[in-house]
């Protein structure tokens, strides 16, 4: 079976996020006084090829763990879900 | 015959041709090897040095710790082997787990390229041996990710162990604790943000970076004679 999976990391709390804290400087500016506590991160999208959908996330949590993120500054978000069959649309 | 020093070279690093001649100045036979060789027989020392590594994507390198040379320079480093990585060669060793804790992007997201005043804060590492702490030197920064983090149990253990090696006089990128280089426990494996080799000849404005260069040459010599 083929399954998506998306990553999202983020720095953990704790560790300055300059590129979190400039985008929320900014938001009053553009009306958003309402908004707080923004975080950047960035997000992945691959596709993995497992027996069932646990297996898929063990995979994509593996690779979460030793290249997307570096736990020393990261936490990293794992979700799974099966994959749209071949030719379909995404 | 002359300490041999490796200088590692990925695709994206660019400082290769100043730390071979810097090297060369202070005495010691430098050559390139490149990223894909998993053998280092015959070098006394490596050296990580600075650019981009695999264009610093992801994150600066974390793509170049996975290249094949990595395993042979974790392997060289477990031996004692003097390991030095400057600038994105720092950012490769703390990747890969040979240096603790991270560098992430400077304080306010500036990019500094500035003659940087450090201060030598422990002579218990190859680049600093014999050189009296509290020395100050001038060697210049370039970098965008060179604030060093790490948890809170780390930096004590490093503040401790005497393993902070340099420390900045005046903090550019908001690094914890003022650090701009860190040994390993043993004191083989350095890695720092500043560039020694752009500070090897008062021509180019500092000479500072050759006590530092020639520690290294020393402590290579050492491997050589042993």
């Amino acid at each position: 079976m083929r399954y998506a999976a998306r990553v999202e990391v983020r720095l953990r709390p704790g560790i300055a996020d300059p590129e979190g804290a400039t985008i929320e400087r900014a938001l009053p500016a553009l009306g958003f006084d309402d908004v707080r506590e923004v975080r950047a991160g960035r997000s992945f999208r691959f596709e993995v090829d497992a027996e069932d959908e646990d297996g898929a996330r063990r995979r994509a949590e593996e690779l979460a763990h030793r290249l997307l993120a570096n736990p020393v500054i990261e936490d990293s978000d794992v979700e799974v879900r099966e994959a749209a069959p071949a030719g379909g649309s995404r | 015959m002359s300490a041999r020093i490796g200088v590692v070279v990925f695709p994206g690093t660019n400082c290769e041709h100043d730390t071979v001649l810097a090297f060369e100045r202070v005495g010691a036979a430098a050559s390139l090897v490149w990223h894909t060789d998993e053998r280092l027989d015959g070098f006394d020392a490596l050296v990580l040095p600075g650019g981009f590594a695999h264009g610093d994507y992801l994150r600066p390198g974390a793509i170049a710790r996975f290249s094949p040379v990595m395993g042979a320079v974790a392997r060289f480093a477990a031996g004692g082997g003097p390991v030095l990585g400057i600038c994105n060669g720092f950012q490769v060793l703390t990747e890969a787990g040979l240096l603790p804790g991270a560098l992430v992007k400077n304080r306010g997201l500036r990019f500094v390229c500035a003659p940087a005043r450090v201060r030598v804060d422990s002579d218990r590492s190859v680049l600093t041996a014999r050189i009296e702490p509290g020395t100050e030197l001038q060697i210049p920064v370039n970098h965008y990710s060179g604030s060093y983090v790490c948890d809170a149990r780390t930096l004590a253990e490093l503040r401790d162990a005497g393993r902070v090696v340099l420390r900045y006089v005046e903090n550019p990128n908001g690094s914890v604790d003022d650090i701009a280089g860190i040994t390993s426990p043993e004191g083989n494996v350095v890695g720092l943000m500043p560039h020694p080799e752009r500070a090897s000849d008062a021509l180019v404005g500092s000479a500072d970076g050759l006590p530092l260069l020639r520690a290294m040459v020393a402590a290579a010599a050492a491997v050589r004679a042993a």
